[in-house]
């Protein structure tokens, strides 16, 4: 029993060392979100730690009048000590109080107190601007510019969506017809290409960009949703079918038997049988490839490029960081709408969350 | 007498056969030329193309199938397999490993690929001091990415193995892994951020002032050191990856040896040397090699925080760059080449991994 209570009076210090880590992991995202409700003037001027509560000097409605004749160049002359002008602009501190010139031509000096302030000033105004969209300058790789007007982040948003869903649906169900027939039928070259998909689990997609995107441009293929759901199937499709096959393979040989008994064919089989008993692989490994297609930057860059009606997410805020870097309020309301769906995937579904992540951390 | 009239292919079935074949190739080829031609509403374009990736996908296999009903058992049985893996083979076909040969084709050919230059662009991208800049940036990557995330994944599995508010502070370290690099790259923007004066709104630097430091502008100005700072993001990302799946092995250690070393009066950071660390020295290996694979290939980070400006370019942006602005496709092939030599071991240890589970 010694080493439990040994293992007892450490624990605090184990939960004081994480704690503190897990605060410096959160940090970010919080300044982020809370910067995204701060209004335009108020990021650029204080910090965002500053909407919580704080010590700050505050106009305490006491002032002091000096005559009007007071040199600002020599010492002025304040309830008995002297003070410079400098001093005054900046603000000097007196047994508690702060001095600073409220209006230093007419010679008024305020008398602050320190106080507690939360500048709780919040505002939704980021995220209608950002939503709705207003007049953008947008420069191209070219160097030209393009205004865009009224397109804001909503059509990003619904775009990102229309390129998710099918670029999800297709390869997985794609990838679990493959996966039955690998794991239950025998075929010639079964071997050798369940062999090639296992290779191409951690190739990087650099290597078939070039080639493809020469096939896109002379199908027509570019810039057009069709060619980025296969383009996303494509790249989805090894690792899909891979964790569809480690789970299919595992179902008990019985079943499969049974069924037969009764007469059922193979597609009868998959559909009725293999796909509802599947859904919790599904369901984990279709959130990963959502999310994958989701958050995706590089296959949207190079498939989509300037078409602005079919942009995505991750392109319009890669845009806004390039052309309107110091717009903090524009860009910390967008970043924060596009983690919404993520986010909300990540605190509802978990546990398939993490089961995708762990099975599909191969993926190049 | 049975066996015979297995053995008869009617003529009706090969008719029918090809037909349903047919008719599969020109409905889902006008139904492709019309998503390409597309002008509707998104949203319309959007349940539209739903409705054809799971109805119109599901529709082609079944219609095959009842097309392969037709036939005698026995070439049902050969056919079968081909309609089930059909589709994945021709996209992955077309979209992933002829390409990979053609890139690798293109890699010996100059800039716009009429030319013949054998190795050059390999020399060339080696020799050539902006791409050096990137092969050495993607080896601080992999390494500095790769070791600080393994080490704190493993740090925090232990702790939060014995806190009292595990779930929560795993799911806190996890987070990150959720969102785009692009949105992490906003949010790491604005950690880092720099303005000239006293008043600084980016954690960081006003981190600093208050310790009595001069504001810098991290991600920019302090070359080479700028590159750890973009790292740093990836760290924050990765971690969580790392704690999950070290989290799990460690439970997986049986708790009567664990005690026993207690016990024989082993401290705790002796039993993590000796016993938790051997234990799970697999899934280090697993974590350590899919790290690395995440990380030779990083890009977004890069793009977003600096566009690979100020000596942070990689190989992937540098890809981006020669193949997308400069158009020269001889470097961009050599360049995705190189990131596929480079992941080449880890393709060698998934299948050596594959035959030792089984295989088939």
């Amino acid at each position: 029993m010694a080493f439990k209570k040994k293992r007892k009076s450490g624990k605090w210090i184990v939960n004081i060392v994480l704690g503190f880590i897990c605060l410096i992991w959160l940090l970010p995202t919080l300044g982020l979100l809370i910067s995204s409700f701060r209004p335009a003037a108020d990021i650029l001027s204080t910090g965002w730690w500053k909407v919580l509560p704080h010590q700050e000097w505050k106009a305490a409605g006491d002032t002091i009048k000096l005559p009007k004749d007071v040199d600002l160049r020599g010492p002025i002359e304040v309830n008995g000590k002297t003070y410079t002008d400098d001093q005054l602009k900046a603000g000097v501190e007196v047994d508690g109080n702060r001095l600073i010139w409220e209006n230093r031509r007419a010679r008024v000096i305020s008398i602050e107190k320190q106080g507690w302030v939360t500048s709780t000033d919040l505002t939704l105004d980021n995220y209608n601007n950002v939503i709705t969209g207003k007049e953008y300058t947008l420069k191209n790789a070219d160097g030209s510019e393009t205004t865009e007007k009224g397109t804001g982040l909503s059509q990003a948003f619904w775009n990102t969506l229309t390129i998710a869903v099918p670029a999800t649906v297709i390869p997985v169900l794609i990838a679990s017809f493959a996966a039955y027939a690998f794991a239950w039928l025998r075929f010639p070259g079964r071997k050798t290409l369940f062999v090639i998909i296992i290779a191409m689990l951690v190739i990087p997609i650099q290597v078939a960009l070039i080639p493809v995107l020469k096939d896109y441009t002379s199908l027509g293929l570019n810039g057009s949703y069709l060619g980025i759901w296969l383009a996303h199937t494509a790249f989805g499709l090894p690792l899909v079918t891979y964790f569809m096959y480690n789970f299919i393979s595992q179902l008990p040989k019985d079943l499969f038997e049974s069924a037969f008994m009764d007469g059922a064919n193979h597609f009868t089989i998959f559909s009725k049988l293999i796909l509802p008993l599947s859904v919790p692989a599904l369901a984990s490994i279709g959130i990963f490839q959502f999310l994958w297609v989701w958050n995706d930057y590089l296959v949207s860059l190079i498939f989509i490029g300037n078409q602005p009606g079919v942009q995505v997410m991750s392109m319009k805020i890669a845009d806004l960081v390039g052309s309107r870097g110091n717009d903090w309020h524009l860009l910390t309301s967008a970043a924060f709408i596009s983690m919404l769906m993520p986010l909300a995937i990540f605190f509802l579904l978990q546990k398939y969350f993490v089961r995708g992540l762990m099975g599909g951390s191969v993926k190049g | 007498m049975d066996a015979q009239a297995k053995q008869r292919i009617s003529m009706r079935a090969v008719l029918l056969s090809f037909g349903v074949l047919l008719a599969n190739i020109v409905v889902n080829g006008l139904i492709f030329k019309f998503f390409r031609d597309s002008t509707l509403n998104p949203l319309l374009t959007a349940v539209l193309a739903v409705l054809w990736g799971v109805l119109g996908v599901y529709l082609i296999y079944y219609t095959l199938s009842w097309a392969a009903e037709q036939y005698p058992d026995y070439v049902r049985r050969r056919i079968l397999p081909f309609i089930f893996i059909g589709p994945a083979v021709i996209v992955l076909g077309w979209l992933l490993v002829l390409p990979a040969i053609r890139t690798l084709y293109l890699s010996f050919f100059n800039a716009s690929s009429d030319k013949f230059v054998g190795l050059g662009n390999y020399v060339a991208i080696f020799s050539d001091h902006l791409m050096a800049t990137a092969l050495r940036n993607n080896l601080l990557w992999v390494f500095v990415g790769t070791l600080a995330c393994v080490a704190f994944g493993l740090l925090i599995a232990i702790l939060a193995d014995r806190s009292s508010y595990e779930k929560i502070a795993k799911s806190i370290i996890f987070m990150p892994m959720a969102i785009s690099f692009v949105a992490a790259g906003v949010i790491w923007k604005f950690v880092y951020y720099y303005q000239p004066g006293d008043e600084q709104i980016g954690l960081l630097n006003a981190f600093v002032v208050a310790l009595g430091g001069e504001p810098q502008a991290w991600a920019s100005m302090l070359q080479p050191w700028n590159n750890f700072f973009l790292i740093i993001i990836l760290i924050w990302m990765q971690t969580g990856f790392a704690m999950v799946i070290f989290s799990a092995a460690i439970k997986g250690v049986p708790d009567d040896i664990l005690e026993a070393a207690r016990v024989d009066g082993a401290g705790e950071i002796k039993i993590f040397f000796r016993i938790i660390i051997p234990f799970i020295s697999t899934t280090i290996l697993t974590v350590t090699t899919t790290i690395i694979v995440f990380t030779l290939k990083i890009f977004d980070v890069v793009m977003v925080m600096t566009g690979g400006q100020y000596d942070t370019e990689v190989v992937a942006t540098q890809f981006y760059r020669q193949f997308f602005m400069y158009r020269n496709f001889g470097y961009g092939s050599t360049l995705a080449i190189v990131l596929l030599i480079a992941v080449l071991p880890v393709i060698f240890i998934n299948l050596r991994q594959f035959r030792k589970q089984g295989g088939f």
